[in-house]
Parts: C-alpha cells; structure tokens; sequence
C-alpha cells in the first residue's frame, strides 16, 4: 500500500523545515542591509540637510565716501588699495543703523558685535561690488549680507544662548537680536544657492563654504574619464574576446586585468604623481591630472563587465553573421556590440561612479589643495567632490561637519542620477526580442 | 526505401564544384574526421547521412571554414571550389563564405526585424542598388524558404519572435538571399513540419537549378527524396559515397546497409 499524500514522510518535513530556515536567513540578512542603509541616509541627511538652508540678512549699506575714497578720486589704484576691514565696519554700521531704525533693544552690543553677526565673506563680496562699480560711492544701497557661521549655527541647533556664553566668536546678546531681527523681517532663512556655486571658504567661515569649484573640478574630470576610457576600454574588450588569439599571453594579460581591478585605488595615485607630475610635468591639482588617474584606475573596472557582457552574446549569433559572409568586424559592429550594449553601460556607469567617488589618489595628486578660483579648464587648479569631503571633515568649525554631509548628498544625488541615466540607457538598447 | 522517384534520378551534371581530397579534422586530440574524399557536383543535391556524432557538421563546416572559429579545430587536406584551394593563405574566409552559405542545425535568426535579417546579406555584399530591389529581393527570398505568406504582414517585426520552424525557414531565407553558389544545410527541416518540410525539399529543388545544395539530415526518406548523391558517414569515415538511388537500393558496404535499414545508429 502506498503512502497517502495528505501525510509528508520525514525526509519531506525535514527539506521543508531546511526550506523555511535559509528562507528566514535570507529575509534577515535583507532587513539588516535595509536597517544600515537607512541609518546611512538618516544620519547623512540629518546632520547635511541644514547645508542647503542659509540665514541672509538684508539691510541698507551707507557707502561712506570717507571710509572709502579720502581724495574722491575714484582711481581704481587707490581704491583696490581699501581692505576689507572697512567695508566690514561700514557693514557693521548699517546693520545697527537698521536696528536701531527698527527700535530693537540692542543693549550690551558693541559696533563688533554688529560686525560678528556677519560674515566676513560678505565684507569681501561688498568690495568687489564697488571695486566693479565705483559710482556706488557716496550712495546708500541695499545690501543681502550671510549671517555669520555662529548666528546661521544658531537657527540649524548647533549654537545656543548656553554655548554662546563661552563662544568668543558670539554672545547671547547678538543671538537674542539676531531673533528680534528674524521677527522684523530682515534676517531670513532661504535655500543656499551659494552651496552649489561658490568656491571653498577658508577655516573661519564655513557660512560662504560651496562646492562650485569641486562640482567644477568633478565634471572635468568625469568627462576626461568617459572620453578616453570608454573607446580605450571598449577596443581593449572587443580585441581580446574577438580577436585575440587565446594563448598563455592573452591569459595573462586576463589575470593582470583582474589584478589591476583590485588594487587599492591610492596606487594610482602614486602611479599618477610619479608619472603624470613627476615625469611628464604636468601641474598638480589639476582636473587633466586628475581624469588621466581616474582614467588608469577605472580601465580594468571597465574592461571586466564589458568583456562579460561580450561573453554573453550567444555564439550561435556569432556563426549566423559569419555564415552569411559577414566580416569578423562587421559581426562584432552590427551584431555583438548591439547586443552587449546594456552590460557595457552598466560596466561603464558603474565605473564613472565609483571614479567620481574616488579620493585617495586624488589626494596624492594635490587635489586637496585649497582652490579659490575656478577652473579655466583642464590645466588650471581645482577641487573634486569626494576630496571637498575629506577637506570638510578636517577643519575644526562645526559648521564644516554639516558642509561635508551636505556635500555628500551632493555626491549621492549624482551618483543617483547617473544609475538612473544608465537604467535609461539599458532600456533604450535593450531588445525585447 | 521504394520510392518509385529514385529509378528516375539522374545526375544533372559531372562537373565537381567541390572537391575534397584526404582531409582529416582535429578537436585538440580529438581526430573527428579521417581520409574523406569528396566530389559535390554542381547543380546537385548532395545528402550526407550518419549517425549522430559521425562527423557529418564538421566536414559541412570544412566547406566554408566556420571550422576556423572554433579554437583548436585543425583541418588537413586538400578542399577546392573551382579548382582553388579554399584554405590556401591567399583565400578570405568572409569571401568564400558569401560563396558557400551554410544554414546551422539550430535556428539562429538576428535579434532584428524579418527584414532586416533577410536583407542583412545583400546589404554587407552591396548586392542590390535600390531599396526597390532590396525589397524586392527580400520578398523573393522568403517565398522560396516558404515563409513569405506567414511574415508578409508583419516583416518589420523580431525575427526571434516567430516559432522555430519559422525561426528556420527564415535562416534559409537569410542564406538564400545571397545567392551562394553552394548552400550548405545541416538538418534545416528537424524542426519543421511536414507542410514546411515538404515546402524546403521543394525550395531545395528549386535551388538545385542554380547551385549545389548540400543538406545534411537524419531521415532517410528526405535524403532519398530530395539528394541525388548521398554520402554515408559513420565514426569519422567516409564509409561510402554515390548515387542516391545506389546507396538506397544496393549499398556496398555492409555498414552502409545496415544504418539504412536501421540497424546501427
Ligand atoms: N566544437 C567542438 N569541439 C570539440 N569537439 C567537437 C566539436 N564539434 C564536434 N566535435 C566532435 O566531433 C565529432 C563529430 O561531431 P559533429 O558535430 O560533426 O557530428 P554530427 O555528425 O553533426 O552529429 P549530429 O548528427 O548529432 O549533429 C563528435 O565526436 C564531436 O564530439
Ligand atoms: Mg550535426
């Protein structure tokens, strides 16, 4: 008599009892990977947000002839030779002018007080502006100051009245007007632009500290590195799955490409420093330098996927362009690369974007410089974003921690973008047939 | 093995299109084909039969060197179309293969429209000097692999969607559409059924006006009715090669009958 069904033996209940426990190892290992990523992305986004949010204070600036121009001249010599520190006071002057014209209690707050409540950056950005126009000499202008690290620390929680006692760069006195001042209208909090477009800042002012130069520099670079390493590691590919003769050569020209994926990505900046700077004299910090590194590293992290994406195309598709009389080069032209084409993007993608992450051999090539102009073009100094981060991270002022964070949401959205650019493109050249 | 047409068979030429002399065929250690003589002549059907792993695609890959793709495979001999040897160093494989066409024992059709698969080789060989003429000849292709009434609605759609019979009509549509002096075929109707195979042994026919067609297949009735010579391999031999109606009707080789009549396989 054979067994019923409705009854599993003990081999059965002993592979389903197996089935179910790799099955709740499985969901365990995904909840624990999902648990780290958003613990990644709420302390990334929680401590980068603020970045993106500046308190800017507008008020009317009296440009004092006296202060600026003693001979009323306006000749450029002369005036380009007034520093900062006078326009700095006169910014000081029309910010207690507006609060005093407001009637706010300004009781304990010296004329530098005023001065601490703005930035230094703003004093510099009011002097070009009059260097740009002299005519503004004499007149009275409206003009949007950034709120000092301290007073724009003060609306993100990173400074309080209670930290404030001890702050010399601060008062509870200036943060208490800074409130009134809110209230009235002339201290507003607004979505930072400057973030995105202005260079680095130095160490005391990480209010006026952007990522204009490192998205700058970045770019350049990535697309230095799609340029040359696309057609290089392509061809590369294409030769050695296609062409090559398969003999102890080629085989170990494959385990050096294996090799050259894995090692640690500061060797090419030592490749590059001793070759690209060193050697060929090309000038440190630049974007060229930068881009033919990343190119190096990025090559055998290209060729890998692609020569896999090349392996996939069945060879039977292979015979069939042959046998009609195709060229092994039209075969590979109008036959395999369309085919390998979604497995080489994402290669490619995968590739850029670990490049446009990359520091450490950044680092070595003097891209951690500190950049006040922007780049002209691929020869002239600049910055890169995952160095920008590092640099952040290292500077004292808390104010840095949050530019870093911000600066990697930066890097995340760009890196989000292009995955989502290389799932764009996979559909495009993916055939559904 | 009675079919009354094989009485009325005759060779329509003597002339040899291709001529193969002595020729051995490695894989590495592998000595898969040995001392095959060959002779296939022109405008004639030539059917190779044997069984399964004899060497029958390998030497059908000879003809047009695919052997060359194949890492390790080494062939010797001497193999000549028109009196020139085809692996002499002067010869381009790509050349000889818009000559010699092959259809592969599994379909393999272009991830392209019908079109575009069928027109594939007239295009890369600047066979025609219109679109006119490209459709024209494409449309003429697929009327002789029989597949024209099935994809006259739909040629601009993948070529990989159709079944696998259509999927194999269409290759030979595809090798047709060149224009080879010979066609080599290897098994083109296993996946066919009997309406498309009876419309590929017409097609066959057809083709046998113009060029050598050489067909490969494991049935007997097909090599009877389509072939007027047939070779009979068996474990890397030429074990014996003639007149269809001969080797069907009176074999000389004790192997050569026995595989006939089904009992070795
Ligand atoms: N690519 C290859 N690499 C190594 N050996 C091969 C290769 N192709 C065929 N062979 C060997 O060569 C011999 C002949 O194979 P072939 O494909 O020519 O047989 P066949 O007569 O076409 O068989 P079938 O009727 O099953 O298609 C077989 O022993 C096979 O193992
Ligand atoms: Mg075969």
């Amino acid at each position: 008599m054979s067994s019923s069904l409705f009854t599993q033996d003990a081999r059965t209940t002993a592979r389903n009892a197996a089935e179910r426990r790799f099955r709740a190892c499985g969901l365990a290992a995904i909840v624990l990977a999902l648990a780290a990523l958003v613990w990644l992305l709420i302390s990334i986004f929680s401590a980068g947000a603020p970045a993106f949010r500046q308190a800017f204070m507008t008020f009317p600036v009296t440009l004092d002839e006296k202060a600026l121009d003693k001979e009323g001249g306006r000749d450029p010599a002369k005036l380009s030779k007034v520093t900062t520190v006078s326009y700095a006071k006169l910014l000081a002057l029309g910010l207690k002018a507006k609060a005093e014209d407001l009637g706010l209690e300004t009781t304990g707050m010296k004329s530098k007080d005023f001065a601490k409540m703005i930035s230094e950056e703003s004093a510099a950005s009011l002097r070009d502006r009059v260097l740009a126009d002299p005519t503004l000499i004499g007149q009275t202008i409206e003009f949007t100051v950034l709120a000092s690290g301290r007073v724009d620390g003060y609306y993100k929680g990173r400074v309080t009245m209670k930290t404030a006692v001890k702050d010399k760069n601060t008062s509870p006195e200036q943060l208490a007007l800074a409130d009134k001042l809110r209230a009235a209208g002339v201290l507003d909090i607004r979505f930072n632009w400057g973030f995105f477009t202005m260079p680095d800042a130095s160490d005391k002012r990480p209010e006026a500290a952007g990522l204009g130069i490192a998205i700058v520099g970045s770019f350049l670079m990535m697309a230095l590195v799609l340029v040359l390493s696309l057609p290089i590691g392509v061809a590369a590919s294409v030769y050695l799955e296609e062409f090559a003769p398969k003999n102890r050569w080629t085989d170990l020209i494959e385990v050096n490409i294996s090799n050259l994926a894995a090692v640690p990505s500061i060797v090419y900046g030592i490749l590059g420093l001793s070759i690209f700077i060193n050697f060929v004299g090309l000038p440190q910090s630049a974007p060229i330098v930068g881009g033919l590194v990343l190119t190096l590293m990025t090559l055998p992290r290209i060729i890998i996927p692609t020569r896999a994406a090349l392996k996939a195309v069945p060879p039977s598709i292979r015979d069939a362009a042959l046998g009609v009389g195709a060229s092994p080069l039209q075969m590979v032209f109008h036959h395999v690369l369309p085919l390998a084409m979604p497995g080489i993007l994402t290669g490619m993608i995968i590739g850029l974007a670990q490049a446009l992450g990359e520091s450490a051999p950044l680092l070595l090539i003097g891209m951690v410089a500190f950049v006040r102009d922007f780049p002209g073009g691929f020869f002239d100094p600049a910055a890169a974003l995952p160095v920008q981060v590092y640099n952040w991270t290292v500077r004292g002022d808390p104010g840095f921690v949050e530019r870093a964070s911000g600066a990697i949401i930066v890097l995340l959205i760009f890196l989000l973008i292009m995955n989502a650019v290389a799932i764009v493109l996979r559909r495009r050249f993916e055939r559904r047939w | 093995m009675n079919d009354m047409r094989l009485t009325e068979r005759n060779v329509a030429s003597d002339t040899a299109k291709m001529r193969a002399r002595k020729v051995q065929v490695y894989y590495g250690d592998n000595h898969a084909l040995k001392d095959v003589d060959v002779d296939i002549l022109d405008k004639t059907v030539t059917a190779f039969i044997g069984p399964s792993g004899c060497g029958k695609s390998t030497f059908l890959r000879c003809l047009n060197r695919m052997n060359d793709t194949i890492a390790g495979c080494r062939v010797e001999g001497e193999i000549t179309l028109e009196a020139e040897n085809i692996y002499d160093r002067r010869v381009d494989p790509v050349q000889l293969r818009a000559k010699v066409g092959m259809v592969f024992q599994k379909p393999n059709p272009f991830p392209k429209s019908i079109y575009d698969n069928v027109a594939y080789g007239p295009r890369i060989h600047g066979l025609t000097r219109s679109k006119a003429e490209l459709d024209e000849r494409v449309e003429q292709s697929l009327r002789r692999a029989a597949l024209w009434n099935e994809v006259k609605d739909r040629l601009l759609s993948p070529g990989t969607g159709l079944s696998g019979g259509q999927q194999q009509r269409l290759c030979i549509a595809r090798a047709v559409a060149t224009e080879p002096e010979v066609l080599l075929m290897d098994e083109p109707c296993s996946a066919l059924d009997p309406i498309a195979t009876a419309q590929v042994e017409e097609l066959i026919d057809e083709l046998r006006e113009n060029f050598s067609v050489v067909i490969v297949t494991h049935s007997m009735q097909q090599a009877a009715r389509v072939s007027q010579k047939t070779a009979f391999f068996h474990l890397g031999h030429l074990v014996e090669y003639g007149d269809t109606g001969q080797i069907f009707t009176n074999p000389r080789d004790p192997r050569t009958e026995s595989y006939i009549t089904g009992r070795i396989g």
